[in-house]
């Protein structure tokens, strides 16, 4: 969907905005390519790679992922990052579980509404502590991530919720398919178009990049940015309980340790997607993208029998590229600002990463008006 | 300056360590000081006394590789209804991540609080090593149960089912479920994890002998206890080995995921899956028909064990030398063995038949 949203933008006349314009559709189009060369190479290995089951399997690995990139691509977007967000999905995959296993009479829509609500009240407190305390976001998500993560093993005290204590309903979301394409994959679909077309078109949406691109800016902008900021977290907050409940619903088995360490995966996607770490930049449709790749590879490697060993150095070679990329862009986008501002003075004060992430933030405005 | 100041707190650390170590040592009860000469290198000379009565109010504290790691809880529960039997105090800490590191400081806040034995699962045979030498000097007596150290850091090892066994019966529950013959694929934890290497060498070692020349391991994947991962290395295996005839996941979380996938795919029961998981977690596959058989030792009697054997090494029933023999309560007699292994028996085999008697 970003391929055809890409190619429809049209190269605008003035330089600088044109470098900008093409940056951005290198950045996207980075990933389709990285990701069409995957899936060609490896079906070239193993035709059955690109079979439909494989690729269905594909999107349901990626669907978790992908959901908790996009609800983590509010967040760096405001320049700030939450690392909870794997403690969050361990605290709702593991509620979500107990209930349905110890009240089986439960509505399942029920159990779903309330994992969201107490992903969404974790993601208050991660607000509150960054966007009113104005404790650093990595300090304060860091102590989340051990503190709600205490909180889900003291609940669990070692005990497992086990596939034959669930119901057999709401196993079957983590399973079925709607038109051939599975439920859980749909739901991080959907999720993915409305809040990506919230970011675009909604005042908050755009105010979001703002904050990221120049904390400062905004406040003077009269932006408000506690509430913004809150709400970001709150909203990830939320995707991260629905990923736990589909979490449970897909594997069935849930201890208290589930998804530890994925923040880790879901920073890679969104990073790789091309969001940048220093907020005011990126779509949620790149960090999906990310997701998807990041999955893809880990298939991808276990198809072509690759060293079990070397898989994580792989991995990691692709994240390292990426924030190389990342910066090599955000340098190029510097130099073609200096030149702008050289032709039309008034120049923006501020540091000069502060120049780059502004402009690459009118982006996706830019790429409104084009359509 | 900068450079060296981080080895100003570990310096001070060391030093506070060995000073604790050495009041433990000192300051303990004559019996214990006099316990303490019997620390490994001796252990065989020192005199055991088969016929010592079990001492009441014994301290043991189990140290699992993880707490919150189901397997384990019910693993030390079973230790502490035990030291209840016998009238001792068991308790249950641990790191809640599976590294060596952690365990180690939880080992020495055991030694500080004088614990009569410490029953651990180590994450790593030799980074425990030196902690718990510590301890046993302090007078300390250590058992390894699960996941054994090397000999030298423990008195006694407990261990749940002989490496061979497990190895050998798991390739044998397979064969019989595929007549024999087909390609074999191996789900294990991470790739180096100890004890499943050690089992996959007996799978091959057993695939080897001539009944099962129809039969080839065609690969060994690692899902890294990892829900995903190893539901990502199960679609990988079927994906490029189309024809695999059957999987042993010797991992409770692999064989658990590898089961998920296949109850859902077009493979179910085409595709043998068997391995190492608890009776809970695989209820659903095995009555769904994706898992006809698979098979493991009762944990909450491997803890038990274990803790009989720490309050026998307390009591100066036995020191870990070869051929001393223990009462483990409910379960019976039984021989410490070479190296100080205590072997708890064959795992027990689960299917559809038996498998509502089991709750755990």
């Amino acid at each position: 969907m970003t391929a055809t949203a890409t190619a429809a933008e049209t190269v605008r006349g003035r330089g600088g905005r044109r470098l900008v314009d093409r940056v951005a559709r290198v950045r996207e189009l980075g990933i389709v390519v990285a990701l069409a060369a995957l899936f060609g190479v490896t079906g070239a290995v193993n035709l059955s790679f690109l079979s439909y089951a494989s690729l269905r399997d594909i999107l349901l690995n990626s669907a978790i992922i992908a959901l908790l990139a996009v609800g983590q691509t509010l967040v760096v977007i405001t320049r700030n990052v939450d690392l909870s967000v794997s403690s969050v999905v361990g605290l709702a995959a593991f509620g979500g579980a107990l209930v349905l296993a110890d009240n089986p009479g439960v509505p399942i829509p029920v159990v779903i509404a309330g994992c969201v609500l107490l992903g969404a009240v974790c993601g208050a407190v991660n607000g509150l502590l960054v966007g009113v305390a104005k404790v650093p976001a990595l300090v304060a998500t860091l102590g989340t991530l051990y503190a709600f993560r205490g909180i889900d093993y003291a609940w669990a005290g070692g005990r497992q919720v086990n596939a034959a204590d669930m119901p057999e309903g709401f196993l079957a979301l983590g399973t079925s398919s709607v038109l051939g394409v599975p439920l859980l994959a749909l739901v991080a679909l959907v999720v993915l178009l409305v809040v990506g077309w919230m970011l675009r078109n909604l005042r908050s949406g755009r105010e979001l990049y703002a904050i990221g691109s120049n904390p400062e800016a905004a406040v003077l902008a009269g932006i408000r940015v506690r509430r913004r900021i809150v709400a970001a977290f709150v909203a990830n907050g939320a995707l991260a309980g629905l990923a736990g409940v589909m979490w449970a619903a897909r594997f069935g088995t849930v201890d208290a340790t589930v998804a530890t360490g994925k923040e880790l995966d879901v920073i890679a996607a969104v990073v790789v997607g091309g969001v940048a770490i220093f907020g005011g930049s990126g779509t949620v449709y790149g960090a999906a993208l990310g997701a998807l790749l990041l999955s893809s590879i880990t298939s991808a490697l276990a198809v072509l029998r690759v060293d079990a060993l070397a898989q994580t150095a792989i991995n990691g070679a692709l994240l390292i590229a990426a924030i190389v990329l990342d910066r090599v862009l955000a340098l190029r986008v510097a130099a073609a600002l200096r030149r702008r501002s050289r032709e039309a003075p008034p120049p923006v004060p501020g540091p000069e990463r502060g120049k780059a992430a502004a402009s690459t933030a009118t982006e996706p405005a830019s790429r409104g008006e084009a359509e | 300056m900068t450079t060296r100041s981080p080895w100003r707190p570990v310096a001070l650390l060391a030093g506070l360590v060995l000073l604790t170590a050495a009041c433990g040592g000192g300051t303990t009860r004559s019996d214990v000081a006099a316990q303490q000469s019997s620390a490994p290198a001796t252990a065989a000379s020192a005199s055991a006394n088969p016929n010592a009565p079990l001492k009441q109010g014994l301290k043991i504290a189990f140290l699992p590789k993880q707490v919150n790691n189901p397997y384990f809880t019910i693993a030390d529960e079973g230790g502490i209804t035990a030291a209840k039997e016998f009238g001792g105090e068991g308790k249950e800490v641990g790191p809640s991540d599976a590294s060596a590191s952690s365990q180690v400081s939880y080992i020495n806040t055991l030694i500080q609080q004088r614990q009569d034995a410490i029953v651990i699962a180590a994450n790593d045979p030799n980074a425990v090593v030196p902690a718990l030498k510590q301890a046993m000097a302090a007078g300390v007596k250590v058992v390894s149960f699960d996941s054994d150290t090397a000999p030298d850091g423990r008195h006694v090892f407990v261990n749940q089912a002989g490496a061979e066994d497990l190895g050998r019966t798991q390739v044998q529950l397979l064969a019989e479920q595929l007549g024999h013959k087909g390609k074999i694929a191996v789900l294990s934890a991470t790739p180096n994890a100890t004890n499943q290497n050690t089992w996959i060498e007996f799978m091959k070692d057993e695939l080897s002998k001539p009944e099962y020349k129809d039969m080839e391991l065609v690969k060994v994947a690692y899902g890294n206890d990892d829900d995903q991962k190893s539901f990502t290395e199960t679609q990988g295996l079927l994906r490029s080995y189309p024809d695999l005839a059957g999987i042993i996941s010797p991992t409770t979380v692999g064989i658990a995921a590898a089961a998920r996938y296949l109850s859902e795919s077009p493979s179910k029961g085409k595709v043998k899956l068997t391995g190492l998981g608890t009776p809970n977690q695989l209820r659903k596959f095995v009555k769904d028909g994706t898992i006809e058989a698979f098979e493991l030792w009762n944990p909450a009697d491997l803890g038990y064990l274990a803790s009989y054997a720490a309050a026998a090494l307390a009591s100066g029933q036995i020191t870990g030398a070869e051929g001393e023999k223990f009462k483990a309560g409910k379960l019976g007699e039984y021989t410490v063995g070479a190296n100080g292994e205590v072997l708890l028996g064959k795992p027990t085999v689960f299917n559809k038949d038996n498998i509502d008697d089991f709750d755990f």
